[in-house]
């Protein structure tokens, strides 16, 4: 590939204007001034390009030198991205801290994913055919992910490989090889070594899309029984400033049932980041008894980070997480949050002059973000065995002021399954998840039924309904007790009341503190259902026999009722026959 | 280090606190200027952006006098910097840290750049110190940790600085620990930095103090630089030199505002109510400062202050703020107006480190239990209140009525302590106390074994 080189002729923020660049393509990267700052492409006027810098930008002055080799922006991929913690343009931030201290000086490049080798176990023999997908051999990465070593499909905007790699193996190594040495060579000499590389704005493909029929289990009462997403589909959590939107991405990072999480922390907090780095090595993922970390990803681009990093960060979460799916897992791609992704958009648009949009965001916003979700799938993988595999997005937007009105919330609701909305008054009174129950929404429900149907029980689409139905009431309620007080209602009523507080009490509020609680089993959220329902039941039959209210409400059963999330799941269900015992 | 000294004489154009300079070829972005007029005066610049054969420029003091024909510009040959030293502890700066105090200026031991580095987020140290305040309704409810970023909300005429002259006051750090204070003011009245200044007298605190002081009536655009330099001296401070560094900056309005007017001059497309696209991570790069680093003694903690225009949390400069920050103090006008004090509205105030802070070996095993349980009775008595005004107290329920109860006591005993230095320990006391108003089976967000142990009612 040629190299072009041109002089700098503006710079603004983090678009640097170049000029003497003929020949240069859109989207490939170009390496600027002396101390050769990462730029992508993204405009071409003539002998002139825009570039987006991934680095801070300040210092750069008129005439310096810029290079662009014409690769696309890549991300590699391959063992060692497990654990790891990378930046918006995947240099890993712990030999980055090794290298340069504790603060990060730009124009330092490192080394990807070549610190260490790796034991190749190979499956596949000399003379066999194979073809982009086709699994060549293993590499056990730690206790739990057997990472998959995979043909390279092919990719239209990588030179690298634009037909595929196909053929006849030729040869096979095996035993202990560095990510960039060839493991498996074919006849026509192509090689497939550990890792590969892959243009972060370019989806990986796959055989076919299907469709979502399991619910991505979260260990979340709101989020697995009320407003279920399925595996594959994308919910977004809207919601102001210390809504919550963080913890429920923390939340389902350690909790939900995934084979990997890819966790991008967009413009967000460094303490977050290190909470997430300093715990997840201790704690244990409840399925395989291991630390969580080893499943886990992080793409951290703090908010004090250069911006245009942060607007290619969601991108490399989206690669790293496709490549997971190809080898058949399911994978969860957690985003906070997508409007600071938004934002970064913004500023580089505006600095390159483009006519804005709505809030001053670019027109193409909603195109860009709908492509961006569209990466969301459950998918039948490229290549032999037939592997399933997925990528469920969970992506947390900020409207500013909190106001869901604003473009991105907007045009994230066009294209999300569910909902999760977010409330700061519930939020204000401690009630966390503070989901709003009444605007959030799911659209998988319907096709999830029948998971609920034949794995959990007979029942449990019933109750659900039943739980939602309470809500409902209980809101109409409230609005006549705010007018004529409570005391002016019937029994029944009240009791309806009551227990649409213990629902949201005990059955939607649940908090990442409370240690026998903080995950909840499918098994604890059905028995916690059939308990509050039960209890209502028979509440209303004692009701219509002249029992008081007071008095049910002051029975030790109730009382029991109220402890319920106190009960650690692995014992709940024997506790919750005891309780409807004593209902009786 | 280049000898040879760029010189220009050729500004074209100027708007606002912004010069435009033709031919400055030599410049890069971020470099400082110096900008000579006909009369001999100098002032500060630094390079905004580089357009083909044109630079803009914006100057600290103002551009009035400045003129296209006589003027020049001299290129500085690097970025911002400040002289930091152990010196500097006890000493008053200008809002671009040079001295303002009379006294010679400090030998520094290094020259840093005021813009300072990202912290490597793997290079970070999770917070986890409790830092006792002496207020209830933070050190009990929103508990403040070393290395955390926790703004005062507040509204024209409360008494934010108040708070924080009592925070700098109480604040306690373990015995024999190095501790200093930087003050960063911005845009403050003579009124306000006199207060400040008695503030830190008061509490022997002088000479672990150092301040850097942009008043009302200095330059606007000087203001973008002072809490720059304010954390590039905490960061020595803590990172070098092993102090931990309780860093106030106020009033963060007045420099959203010199923000915004920079943006107006560049002609850029403005964002909410006028403010800048970029402002959410022009903040970013003043709160993220904040924090603890793995190997370093110190710490940087932050408390910076904000005017809510109109008492308004979703105007920008709040709400951008409070998604940055690590939670917020919100301060109340009808509080303040009942004369309570300090006037905190617990339920939109958070500190999301409190758990870092707090539990068994921090403060108590109950505490997230009360905090939470104070917090939702309080928000249910607040309803109970407002059914209380439209349908009088006869339909009340006596559950009712306690709620009530509780509403008033927790306004009046809680949170309107004073001036009262309060130990956690009398802090949770008196929670349990006002807890045990209401009756015991209200209070299940309390594990049961603490509510049977410290419930009193
Ligand atoms: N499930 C939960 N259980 C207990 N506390 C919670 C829960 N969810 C949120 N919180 C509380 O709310 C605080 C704020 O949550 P979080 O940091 O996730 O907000 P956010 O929506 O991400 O805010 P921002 O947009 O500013 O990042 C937390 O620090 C915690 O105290
Ligand atoms: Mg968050």
């Amino acid at each position: 590939m040629q190299t072009i080189k041109g002089a700098i002729s503006g710079v603004s923020g983090s678009t640097v204007t170049v000029k003497g660049m003929d020949g240069a393509r859109m989207h490939t990267v170009a390496f600027v001034g002396k101390d050769g700052l990462l730029g992508e492409i993204v405009r071409i006027h003539g002998e002139q390009v825009v570039l987006q810098v991934y680095e801070d930008t300040t210092g750069l002055s008129i005439g310096k030198e810029v290079v662009s080799c014409g690769k696309p922006l890549t991300v590699r991929l391959g063992p060692g991205l497990l654990s790891g913690v990378f930046d918006g343009i995947q240099r890993p931030l712990e030999a980055l801290r090794l290298k340069s201290g504790a603060f990060i000086k730009k124009g330092v490049s490192l080394d990807v994913l070549l610190d260490k080798k790796w034991e190749f176990i190979p499956r596949v023999k000399k003379g066999d055919a194979v073809e982009p997908g086709d699994v060549v051999g293993i590499v056990r990465e730690n206790q739990i992910i057997e990472h998959k070593i995979i043909v390279p499909p092919p990719s239209v905007s990588s030179p690298l490989n634009k037909g595929g790699i196909r053929g006849v193996v030729k040869e096979v190594r095996k035993g202990v090889i560095a990510g960039d040495e060839p493991v498996v060579i074919l006849e026509d000499g192509s090689a497939i070594s550990l890792y590969q590389e892959w243009p972060v704005r370019q989806p990986r493909p796959f055989k076919e899309r299907l469709s979502p029929n399991a619910p991505f289990l979260t260990g979340q009462r709101i989020f697995d029984v009320l407003f279920p997403v399925a595996e594959g589909g994308t919910a977004i959590v809207p919601g102001g400033f210390g809504t919550g939107k963080t913890i429920v991405e923390q939340t389902l990072a350690r909790y939900a049932k995934s084979d990997i999480i890819v966790y991008v922390g967009c413009g967000e907090r460094g303490n977050e980041m290190t909470e997430i780095l300093t715990d997840f090595p201790k704690l244990i993922d409840p399925s395989t008894g291991l630390p969580l970390i080893l499943r886990t990803v992080l793409i951290v681009n703090t908010s004090n980070m250069p911006v245009a990093a942060r607007e290619a960060s969601i991108f490399i979460g989206a690669t790293v997480a496709e490549y997971f799916r190809d080898m058949g897992y399911s994978v969860a791609l957690m985003i906070d949050s997508i409007s600071r992704w938004a934002e970064a958009l913004r500023e580089i648009s505006s600095r390159m002059e483009e006519m804005p949009g709505e809030e001053g965001y670019p027109p193409y916003l909603a195109t860009r973000l709908g492509n961006f979700y569209e990466r969301a799938g459950k998918v039948k993988c490229l290549g032999n065995n037939n592997r399933t595999g997925s990528v469920t997005i969970i992506s947390a937007v900020s409207p500013p002021g909190g106001d869901f009105s604003e473009p991105v919330t907007q045009a994230s609701l066009r294209v999300a399954g569910a909902l999760w909305a977010l409330d700061t008054d519930l939020a204000y009174r401690r009630h966390f998840p503070a989901v709003d129950w009444n605007k959030s929404f799911s659209l998988y429900y319907n096709s999830l039924k029948d998971w609920f149907l034949k794995e959990v029980a007979e029942d449990a689409v019933l109750l659900r309904d039943c739980i939602m139905k309470m809500l409902e009431r209980e809101g109409e309620l409230k609005e006549i007790v705010q007018v004529i007080g409570l005391e002016a209602l019937q029994d029944v009523d009240r009791l309806t009341m009551e227990l649409g507080r213990i629902v949201k009490e005990v059955f939607l509020r649940q908090s990442v503190f409370n240690e026998a609680d903080a995950f909840c089993t499918m098994e604890k959220q059905y028995w916690m259902m059939k308990c509050i329902i039960q209890f209502y039941n028979k509440a209303k039959d004692a009701i219509g026999k002249g029992v008081y209210l007071e008095k049910i409400l002051a029975s030790p059963v109730a009382t029991r009722l109220m402890r319920m999330q106190d009960i650690p799941s692995n014992v709940f269900k024997q506790r919750a026959r005891e309780i409807m015992r004593e209902m009786e | 280090m280049t000898l040879l000294t760029y010189e220009y004489q050729s500004i074209t154009g100027i708007s606002g606190p912004l010069i435009f300079v033709e031919g400055a070829a030599a410049g890069s972005l971020g470099e400082m200027v110096e900008v000579c007029l006909s009369t001999g005066e100098k002032r500060k610049g630094q390079i905004l952006q580089m357009m083909e054969g044109l630079a803009v420029v914006q100057v600290l003091e103002g551009t009035s006098g400045i003129d296209t024909v006589s003027s020049k510009i001299i290129l500085k040959g690097e970025t911002a910097k400040i002289g930091v030293s152990l010196d500097m502890l006890g000493r008053f700066f200008n809002g671009h840290g040079e001295p303002a105090d009379g006294i010679s200026p400090i030998i520094p031991a290094a020259r840093l750049e005021i813009n300072g580095l990202p912290i490597n987020p793997a290079a970070r140290d999770k917070p986890a110190h409790f830092i006792q305040t002496g207020i209830s309704t933070i050190d009990g409810l929103n508990t403040l940790v070393r290395g955390q970023k926790l703004p005062i909300f507040s509204g024209a005429g409360l008494p934010a600085n108040e708070i924080a002259a009592q925070i700098v006051r109480q604040a306690k750090v373990a015995g024999g620990e190095k501790f200093s204070i930087v003050f960063g003011a911005m845009g403050i009245t003579s009124r306000e930095a006199f207060f400040f200044k008695n503030a830190f007298e008061e509490s022997g605190a002088v000479e672990r103090t150092v301040a850097f002081i942009n008043m009302a009536e200095d330059p606007a655009i000087e203001r973008l630089f002072t809490p720059r330099c304010a954390l590039t001296a905490a960061e020595y401070l803590a990172f070098e030199k092993g102090h931990h560094v309780l860093v106030i900056l106020t009033d963060m309005t007045s420099y959203c505002e010199a923000l915004r007017e920079i943006g107006s001059a560049r002609e850029e497309i403005p964002g909410r109510r006028g403010y800048p696209g970029y402002m959410y991570t022009d903040l970013a790069t003043i709160y993220e400062r904040a924090g603890r680093i793995k190997g370093k003694e110190g710490s940087v903690t932050l408390i910076p202050i904000l005017t809510m225009p109109d008492d308004d949390i979703t105007h920008p400069i709040a709400d951008l703020s409070g998604y940055i920050t690590e939670g917020q103090i919100v301060l109340s006008r009808p509080l303040f107006r009942k004369g309570i004090y300090p006037p905190v509205d617990v339920l939109p105030s958070l500190s999301r480190l409190m758990n870092l802070g707090i539990g068994r070996e921090k403060t108590r095993d109950y505490h997230r239990g009360a905090a939470d349980q104070l917090y939702s009775a309080y928000a249910k008595s607040r309803d109970t209140r407002r059914l209380s005004a439209i349908i009088g107290e006869e339909g009340l329920t006596d559950m009712d009525k306690r709620y009530l109860k509780f509403a008033d006591e927790f306004e009046k005993i809680f949170v309107g302590q004073g001036d009262a230095d309060r130990s956690i320990d009398e802090t949770l006391k008196l929670g349990w106390k006002i807890l045990s108003i209401l009756p015991s089976t209200e209070l299940i967000r309390i594990r049961e074994e603490f509510v049977e142990k410290y419930y009193t009612g």
